[in-house]
Parts: C-alpha cells; sequence; structure tokens
C-alpha cells in the first residue's frame, strides 16, 4: 500500500479549474494505481465522460499502463467516452420496469427521436441511456430525466419531456416537475 | 462513551417532548422521485404560516415501506398515515393536526401489509431522520457496539453472532458466524471488513432502502465486524445509480467519527476502526466478491477462482470479511439482544427476519420485513395486496438474473433459503417480482438471459459466449423460429454453462431458464409448435425463413 | 518462497497412485505423470487464471468441477480428468470458442498448428452445433512486424499476461466486457503507434492462434516458439 504520497510529477492537460477536483481525487489516495476509479468517476463528474486527452493523463498521474486505464473505462458502464446531449434521459430496464412497460418507453423514443441506447439525437439536444434498476422499482416504470427521477412514467410523458427539450430552454421551464434543486439527484452523465 | 450515549438520548426524547406533534415526511428515494421533498418544504411553511413552529416539528424520514404511496407522510400523535401527498395536501394536514386527521389522503394502516411485518433491520427505517446520529442513538443505537467493546472479547462477539444463526443475506445464505470465524482465525495484522452495498439485481431495492433510511445500523455492524475478526479498515462498496445512499452514508460516517465512533480509538477503547467508501460503476458482476475486491483495487472487476476465498486472500491479498448490507444490519440487535433472541425468529435452518422487495404485477409494492418461513402466499396475496384489480398471479420470480419463477400453485411454501431451493429458484438478496397472465414466461427468460449476457465479464468462455448462444436460442423461440432441437441444444448449453462457468453469474445465469421450463414448459411448447405466445407478448414473425450469412472479412490481411 | 521444507502429498488421478509436492497444481502433477488435460489459457511461465474453463477435472468429494490449472493438490484428493461429461463439456467449450469469432483455418496463417485446432482434435469435435456468431472485427496490420487479426483471438489473454508479466511493457489490456471483449494495445491505439511496445515478439510467441502472427512469415513459418518463458520467469524469480 501507500508508501509516500507522492505528488503528482504530471501537469494537466490545460488549466482548466475541473482538472483540480480531478487532482485532488488522485491526491486523497496517495496517487496509487488503485485509485483509478476513483478517479475516473472525478473525471467523469467534472467533464461529463473521459476523452483521450483525460485519460492519459490519469494513466500518467497514476503510473498505470495506457491500456490498463483504457480496460477500466470500457469495462464499467457508468463512464462514457463520448461527451452526452444536453440533456439525458436514462429509462429503467430493471426487472420490475420491464414488465411494466419499459420497452414501450424506449420503443417510444426510438419511434420519435430515432435514438436507441447509448446515442444523442442529431441536434445533439438528448441522449438516451439504460439503467439496471434506479432502485424506485416501487413506482415502474421509471426513468431519470437530467438527474431527476420520475416514477411511473408513460409513452406520452417521455416522448412530451424531450420533446420540450428539443425545443429549447423556455418550454422546459413551463414543465411544471422540473425543479433544478433536486435532492435525489442521480449523477448520469 | 455509554454515559454520552445516555445524555444524547436524554437530549433528544426532552426536544422531542416539547412538540405536540411531529409530521414524518418519507424522503428516501422512491418517494422523493414523486416529490416529496417540494412536499416537506412545503410542510414546513404551512406550519410557519399557521404559527405552530413550537408544536409541530416536520422531519424527514427514511422509506415508510409503502412506496407506491408515495409521497408518504405520517403524523406521530394522530397515527395517520398520508399517501400520494402533494403540495397542494398540505394545508390541509397541517389544519387537521390539532383537529382530525385528513381522512381523504389517509393510507389504511390496519392492513395486514402494516401488521404483518416483523421489523428489526427496519425498525427505525421511516422513524428516524438518517442524516441525524443523534436520532439513532436515541433509538438505541450504538448502545451494542459500546457494550461489545468494552464487556465482550472479539472472541463473544462472535459466538452471538453464530448463536444467531444469521446466515448471510447477500444471495448465498453462508452462515454468518463461520465466516467471521474463519476470517478471525486468518493470521497476519492486516485485514478488511468490506460491506457489499452493489445491490444489481435489477428489481430489488432493499439495500439501498437501509442505507438511506438507518445507514449508522450498517456501520455499527461493520465496526462490530472489524472488533470480532481484527480488522481496522473497512470499505462500502457502493453503486454509484444510489446518489441519495451515498450521501447518507457519507454523512453518517463523518459524523460517527466526529462522535468518536469511528477513527483511531472507537469509543475511547484501544480498537481503532475507519471506514471509506468505494463507488461502484456500473458493472452487475462486481457484486460477485472477488470481482468487488478487483473493483475496489482498481481494476477490471472480473472474478478469480476460489479458493482462495477471501477470507484468506482477499483485499490487496489481505483476509477479508465480506458480508452484505442487510447482513450487516442485522448485526446491532444481535449484539444488543443477543443470538439467541434473534434465533428464536424464523426457521429451523434460516434464522431472522428477511426483507423483501415488492415489485411488479402487487398492490403494495414497497419494501417488507418478514420473519423467515412466512409463506409465499402471505406476502403476495395478503401483505402485497394481491394482483392489482383482483387478477390472478402466475408466478413469483425471486433471486433475480440468479433464480427462477415460482409458479402461482406453489406459493404455499415458505420463504426460507432451501424450500426456495427445492422449488428451483434461490432467496437471493430479497427481490421479489409478480407476475401476472400479461408476462410471458419465455419472454421473462429471455430478459434475464439478456441481462447476464450484457453483464457477463466476459472472462471465461462458457458464461462469455455461452449467454450469448442461449440468448439467440431464447430470442429464436419467442418469435417462433425455433424447433425442438434448438430447444434441446439450449437445455444442454443451461448445463453446460451451470456447470463449467468460473463464478457465481454465469452459474446462475441459466437458472431462469430452467426454472421456466420446469413448471412452464408448455409455454415454450406453443412458441415451438404453435407458432403462438400465449400471453400476447412475443412477436411472433410469420415467414420464418432466416439463414445466417457470414459477413466477415478474411481478406485483407495486409503484406 | 515455500523454499526447504515442502511436504509431499500423495493423491489418486484417474485411479493411479501418485506423488506431489503439495505446493503443485494439479495440472501440473497431472503432466509430470503423463495424463493429458487439455489447457488453453494456462501457459508455463505465466500466471493462471482459470479463464478457459477446458482443464475442469472432477474431484472426489466436491460438487463442483475444478480447474486444474489453479488447483492445487491435496493429500488424498481423488481426480478424475476424463469422463463422459467432462468430454461433453469440453467439446462444448470448444465449439464456443469457434462460434465466438470467424475461423477459417483454409486461409488462416497458423492453420497446421493452432493450438485451438489441436484442442479440436483432441476433445474429438467434429463438427459444429451452435450457430457461428459471425462477429464483425478488424484487422490491425500496423506494426511493422507483428499482425494482430481479432476474427481469431480466442480471449485466452496470453498475450496481455507475457507482455505485463515478462517484457513488463503492459501494452495490451482486455477493453469492453463478455461478448465484446477485444484485446487492446494502449489506448486501443493502432499497435504500429504504440508507445509501450518494444517490438520483442513475445506475444505473438505465446497466442495459440493465427490472432497474432508475424508479417512475411508463410504458413510453415509460423509456428511458434515458446520455450524461452519457463527459462525467464525462473530467471526472474532466482530459482534454482
Ligand atoms: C454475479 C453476482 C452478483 C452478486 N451481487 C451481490 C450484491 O449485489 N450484493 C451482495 O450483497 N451480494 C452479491 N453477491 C454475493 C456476494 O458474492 C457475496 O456472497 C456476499 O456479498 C456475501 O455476503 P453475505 O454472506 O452477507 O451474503 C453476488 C454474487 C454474484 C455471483
Ligand atoms: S461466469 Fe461470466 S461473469 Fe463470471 S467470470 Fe465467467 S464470464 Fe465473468
Ligand atoms: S486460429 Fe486456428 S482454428 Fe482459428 S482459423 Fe486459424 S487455424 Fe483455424
Ligand atoms: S511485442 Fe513485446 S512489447 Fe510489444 S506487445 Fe508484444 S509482448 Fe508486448
Ligand atoms: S491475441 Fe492471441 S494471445 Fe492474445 S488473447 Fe487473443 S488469442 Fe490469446
Ligand atoms: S427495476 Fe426500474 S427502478 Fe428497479
Ligand atoms: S421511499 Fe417513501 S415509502 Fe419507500
Ligand atoms: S487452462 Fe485451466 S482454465 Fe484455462
Amino acid at each position: 500500500m501507500a508508501t509516500n504520497p507522492r505528488q503528482s510529477a504530471v501537469d494537466p492537460p490545460s488549466d482548466d479549474k475541473r482538472w483540480r477536483i480531478v487532482q485532488a481525487a488522485m491526491r486523497r489516495n496517495g496517487f496509487r494505481r488503485d485509485a483509478l476509479i476513483e478517479t475516473l468517476h472525478a473525471v467523469q463528474e467534472s467533464f461529463g465522460y473521459l476523452d483521450e486527452e483525460s485519460l492519459r493523463y490519469v494513466a500518467r498521474s497514476l503510473r498505470a499502463p495506457m491500456s490498463h486505464v483504457y480496460g477500466v473505462s470500457t469495462f464499467y458502464h457508468f463512464f462514457s467516452l463520448k461527451p452526452a446531449g444536453e440533456h439525458t434521459c436514462v429509462v429503467c430496464t430493471g426487472t420490475a420496469c420491464y414488465i411494466k412497460g419499459a420497452p414501450g418507453l424506449l420503443d417510444a423514443v426510438g419511434k420519435e427521436f430515432h435514438i436507441g441506447d447509448g446515442e444523442t439525437t442529431e441536434d445533439g439536444k438528448v441522449s438516451l441511456l439504460t439503467a439496471r434498476c434506479l432502485g424506485s422499482c416501487g413506482l415502474a416504470p421509471a426513468a431519470v430525466f437530467d438527474g431527476q427521477v420520475a416514477g411511473k412514467v408513460n409513452r406520452e410523458a417521455v416522448v412530451e419531456r424531450l420533446h420540450a427539450w428539443q425545443n429549447g430552454p423556455a418550454a422546459v421551464k413551463a414543465s411544471p416537475e422540473s425543479s433544478p434543486e433536486s435532492e435525489g439527484s442521480a449523477v448520469y452523465a | 462513551m455509554r454515559e454520552k450515549l445516555a445524555e444524547i438520548k436524554a437530549i433528544e426524547e426532552d426536544a422531542k417532548a416539547q412538540y405536540t406533534h411531529t409530521v414524518n415526511v418519507c424522503t428516501a428515494a422512491g418517494c422523493l422521485s414523486s416529490g416529496a421533498a417540494q412536499v416537506k418544504e412545503a410542510l414546513g411553511k404551512e406550519v410557519e404560516r399557521s404559527g405552530l413552529e413550537r408544536w409541530c416539528q416536520v422531519k424527514g424520514v427514511g422509506c415508510l415501506g409503502l412506496c407506491t404511496a408515495g409521497p408518504l407522510v405520517e403524523v406521530e400523535s394522530q397515527s395517520a398515515m398520508y399517501g400520494h401527498v402533494t403540495v397542494e395536501d398540505t394545508p390541509a394536514i397541517v389544519g387537521g393536526l390539532n383537529t382530525k386527521p385528513v381522512e381523504r389522503l389517509r393510507v389504511p394502516t390496519g392492513t395486514p401489509f402494516f401488521l404483518r411485518q416483523n421489523r428489526i433491520v427496519l425498525e427505525n427505517s421511516g422513524r428516524i431522520d438518517p442524516e441525524r446520529i443523534e436520532e439513532y442513538i436515541a433509538a438505541g443505537g450504538y448502545s451494542g457496539l459500546v457494550t461489545a467493546l468494552t464487556e465482550m472479547t472479539p472472541a463473544q462477539v462472535i459466538d452471538e453472532v453464530t448463536a444467531s444463526g444469521l446466515r448471510g443475506r447477500g444471495g448465498g445464505g453462508y452462515p454468518t458466524g463461520l465466516k467471521w470465524t474463519t476470517v478471525a482465525k486468518a493470521p497476519g495484522p492486516d485485514k478488511y471488513v468490506i460491506c457489499n452495498a452493489d445491490e444489481g439485481d435489477p428489481g430489488a431495492f432493499m439495500d439501498r432502502s437501509v442505507l438511506e433510511s438507518d445507514p449508522h445500523r450498517v456501520i455499527e455492524g461493520m465496526i462490530l465486524a472489524g472488533y470480532a475478526v481484527g480488522a481496522s479498515q473497512g470499505y462500502v462498496y457502493v453503486r454509484a445509480e444510489y446518489p441519495l445512499a451515498i450521501e447518507h452514508l457519507k454523512k453518517a460516517i463523518s459524523q460517527a467519527r466526529r462522535m468518536g465512533l469511528l477513527g483511531r480509538s472507537v469509543a475511547e477503547t484501544t480498537f481503532g476502526f475507519n471506514i471509506d467508501i468505494r463507488l461502484g460503476a456500473g458493472a452487475f458482476v462486481c457484486g460477485e466478491e472477488t470481482a468487488l475486491i478487483a473493483s475496489i483495487e482498481g481494476k477490471r472487476g472480473q472474478p478469480r477462482p476460489r479458493p482462495p476465498y477471501p477470507a484468506e486472500y482477499g483485499l490487496w491479498g489481505k483476509p477479508t470479511l465480506i458480508n452484505n448490507v442487510e447482513s450487516f444490519a442485522n448485526i446491532p440487535p444481535i449484539i444488543r439482544n443477543g443470538g439467541e433472541w434473534y434465533a428464536s425468529l424464523g426457521t429451523e435452518k434460516s434464522k431472522g427476519t428477511k426483507v423483501f422487495a415488492l415489485a411488479g404485477a402487487i398492490t403494495n409494492t414497497g419494501i417488507i420485513e418478514v420473519p423467515m418461513g412466512t409463506s409465499l402466499q402471505e406476502i403476495v396475496y395478503e401483505i402485497g395486496g394481491g394482483v392489482p384489480g383482483g387478477g390472478r398471479c402466475k408466478a413469483v420470480q425471486t433471486g433475480g438474473p440468479s433464480g427462477g419463477c415460482i409458479p402461482d400453485a406453489y406459493l404455499d411454501n415458505p420463504v426460507d433459503y432451501d424450500s426456495l431451493r427445492s422449488l428451483g429458484s434461490i432467496m437471493g438478496s430479497g427481490g421479489m417480482i409478480v407476475m401476472d397472465d400479461s408476462s410471458c414466461m419465455v419472454d421473462v427468460a429471455k430478459y434475464f438471459m439478456e441481462f447476464c449476457m450484457t453483464e457477463s465479464c466476459g472472462k471465461c468462455v462458457p458464461c462469455r459466449v455461452g449467454t450469448v448462444q442461449m440468448y439467440r436460442l431464447l430470442d429464436k423461440i419467442s418469435t417462433g423460429r425455433a424447433t425442438l432441437e434448438d430447444l434441446a441444444l439450449l437445455e444442454n448449453l443451461c448445463d453446460m454453462v451451470q456447470n463449467t462457468s468460473l463464478c457465481g453469474l454465469g452459474q446462475t445465469a441459466p437458472n431462469p431458464v430452467v426454472s421456466t421450463l420446469r413448471y412452464f414448459r408448455d409455454e415454450y411448447i406453443a412458441h415451438i409448435e404453435e407458432k403462438r405466445c400465449p400471453a400476447g407478448v412475443c412477436k411472433i414473425h410469420s415467414s420464418v425463413a432466416q439463414t445466417d450469412s457470414p459477413s466477415y472479412a478474411v481478406a485483407e490481411v495486409a503484406q | 518462497m515455500n523454499r526447504g521444507q515442502v511436504r509431499i502429498v500423495t493423491l489418486k488421478i484417474d485411479g493411479k497412485d501418485v506423488g506431489a509436492r503439495e505446493n503443485e497444481t494439479i495440472l501440473e502433477v497431472a503432466r509430470e505423470n503423463g495424463f493429458d488435460i487439455p489447457t488453453l489459457c494456462h501457459m508455463e511461465g505465466l500466471s493462471d487464471i482459470g479463464a478457459c474453463r477446458l482443464c475442469l477435472v472432477e474431484v472426489k468429494g466436491s460438487n463442483k468441477l475444478l480447474t486444474a490449472c489453479v488447483t492445487t493438490v491435496q493429500e488424498g484428493m481423488e481426480v478424475t480428468t476424463h469422463s463422459p461429461r467432462l468430454d461433453s463439456y469440453r467439446r462444448m467449450t470448444v465449439e464456443m470458442l469457434f462460434s465466438e469469432r470467424n475461423h477459417v483455418c483454409a486461409v488462416c496463417v497458423s492453420n497446421g498448428h493452432c493450438d485451438l485446432q489441436n484442442l479440436a482434435v483432441d476433445v474429438g469435435l467434429t463438427h459444429i452445433t451452435v450457430p457461428y456468431l459471425y462477429p464483425k472485427v478488424s484487422i490491425d496490420a500496423s506494426h511493422e512486424r507483428f499482425v494482430l487479426d481479432h476474427n481469431r483471438c480466442v480471449l485466452c489473454t496470453r498475450c496481455v499476461r507475457v507482455c505485463d508479466e515478462i517484457e513488463g511493457a503492459h501494452t495490451w489490456d482486455l477493453m469492453g466486457r463478455g461478448v465484446k471483449t477485444r484485446v487492446i494495445t494502449d489506448l486501443a491505439e493502432a499497435w504500429g503507434d504504440s508507445e509501450s511496445c518494444t517490438s520483442c515478439g513475445k506475444c505473438v510467441q505465446v497466442c495459440p492462434t493465427g490472432a497474432l502472427f508475424e508479417k512475411g512469415k508463410s504458413v510453415a513459418e509460423m509456428t511458434k516458439r515458446r520455450t524461452f518463458l519457463p527459462y525467464l520467469t525462473s530467471m526472474r524469480n532466482g530459482d534454482e
């Protein structure tokens, strides 16, 4: 385990302040290689996704082989190597949601917006993701709209919400349920 | 320390006695997703507006269990529980405080859902504010820990756990006392305690609920485990998909630290213990203990063959105790009340209670805790309120992707480890999904196989390729393109994958297929021979011509 | 590690009494005594991972099959290396491997000296009963001397291990998971652009199939040399 917590010998790719968060995550773990997942979480949370530059930076800082870093980043579904759309909609495809109609939700989004799991609309506005159980099975089918979990959603509601996103911020603000400070917000990116 | 806890308890009770009314608002994730935060805020404002602040407190509590009726609000003084509460309802609720409860919002609490439960793990859920350690202490929390550290040897702590008969709640049902003994006996000064909060079974949310509603109980259980096995560092490996649970856990750990219950000297003794959180990143297989360890070490979450078991060779090669959230949550009451008390509950081989997450085609979706040995019948029809609209329950799925479907006719069986196994399913972690006639069993089997296929880590051949082959066969069956030979091949593959896969994921991946074939073979046959889906779920292709054609390029092997 | 006192244990393999050092694996003891157990991910000189599942054996008293390459022997153990059940599982496992990628032996550089082909013969596989998955995968010929052909890869990770454990370069690793797992070099970049690869060629030598091969070699010349490995590891560990 940790001997001397060493300083990062590597300078961040830019002077973007968000790198400090990433550095802090590595420092907290003494720049040990086992801090890799923690560090990737920090990158994803700060930048929304993991690009090549950040992977190289993390690998050098933790003195981990590039291929190891890439292997870990692609093993876990939570990490994304592509930037997400402006808004994200996560449809739960856990068992409870599945039998209560999640496939219909995905189908509706697919038909209306021509995107599947992990895809973003051409205008870059909306990304569709799926998750296996959000723990809100009591309210199946569940979905997360920009971090806010919603229960008992139906096809119409999903389509309406996504249309509102596509049609600009004004329409989104008008939507009654979207409160900016959501306590239980999920950090899907 | 004991005095300090007593003092906190007294202060808490005094403070509570100041108020005539306590309005509990469930602010666990289920209710939050239907607007509980706004309701809580509105209630607070309404209390202020009515000038009742000195008599009435509005408190956020953990899950009350009946998540389907969320947001839930409970007024203790009036023994009234309100469901589906909206911001508009709040004036009526506050207005009714000094007169009578608002009948139109009430959720009846004299029902089997509330009466038949026996809450041990959930004793504080929905009662205390999970973000305040003082409330946990006032409810008797950490007193077991102090007793253990000051009056019991580690061996005595293990003896109590062994006497309780507690078996692991993470699915395997391995005797907890035995596991603790092995880790305690393992040589070396560095040992670890890990709490498995990866809860990957898609349709189970017990562990999430416990962590959100009563995180200190898990921490207390882990500290007790650390003392018993001789570890000084603990980790909670929790799914990143559970932000609220993570937040509550973080808060709880720092509160416990400040209170002197975690750190170099736990409760003013020479025993030191620390807990850190490690986040999962969306991989079901990381619930498997060796994969979980790899993940904490910053690697791809791929399992490795056992033995050696983590108890001898775990995190960073050191002896490691891994238990599930619910297993740890059972420890404080066992130490407080004695192992014998716990062993008096449940059945001969499955002691105590079990928390289940009810979901699917059932009226009362939510979280329940019942003694082991309760019949499935009672859980589904009485506690769960049966299928909405009085429909027929076709089957109950337990154990998630590793489990099976138990048909209606077998629901008089008790839930315990052995009886569920004999029915071709498993206890699993406690997800229970009720299916009615609108579910097709082939489709359900295909759903779980798809899950296992995408969650397979890819390390071993039988699971990596076998799950894909089985999925394709199930797809073929569900779309009416399969023959009886395909079915035979499917059964062969099930047997092979079960017996040759490296870890539990592959070894149990065929279970949903095997169990639906056991009880619902006729549905498979209907898809194959009659090209018909009895439940009307599967889309049967009318034209069946489908030839796979090679699409690879062997050509450009350069130079 | 266990220098000095290594206890000797006796066990039965396929009914025959054999003696072994207590830290040996079932596979080592079986091979020393002339029993044949099929393997694929195992490679002498590299760490064992128990991934291909071909070396599964029956051990009396254990209700689970155990992988011979990672299970150490125990006093009184009774091992069965071949049974109708084991043979059938092994056949199906090899079938799985053939169906997973695109194996067309007739046009493959490894034809005739391929571990996968040999396995098929050993387990008596005459035809494949499961459908081929036909994944669309690529070929990386960017390295000046070597080629990676995903069509033939069985994901045994021998290349990953030799490059990490022996060469110390850790150029290889795996990306993705499940059936979508692929071997990669560095950040899944072209092998030819790899900063870490020393072009030592060890990965090519240990690859059991035609997934890694040397450019410009005819089929007959593509026989792989692997004898260097045990030698290198024992040098490194300072044994003997
Ligand atoms: C594929 C797979 C997934 C698992 N997921 C979980 C999980 O999410 N939570 C859990 O507690 N145990 C899970 N387990 C079981 C653990 O490996 C381990 O047995 C358990 O955490 C031990 O704790 P217990 O003895 O308290 O049950 C899983 C096992 C397998 C094979
Ligand atoms: S059984 Fe599946 S999940 Fe487990 S090691 Fe094998 S491939 Fe990975
Ligand atoms: S790798 Fe082996 S089995 Fe595959 S095509 Fe080449 S010779 Fe045939
Ligand atoms: S040639 Fe040597 S250094 Fe390069 S990838 Fe192969 S084993 Fe590694
Ligand atoms: S490239 Fe060769 S050595 Fe590497 S994993 Fe594939 S088959 Fe094995
Ligand atoms: S299955 Fe969708 S929230 Fe659990
Ligand atoms: S989340 Fe509120 S009752 Fe369960
Ligand atoms: S050789 Fe033992 S599992 Fe591959």
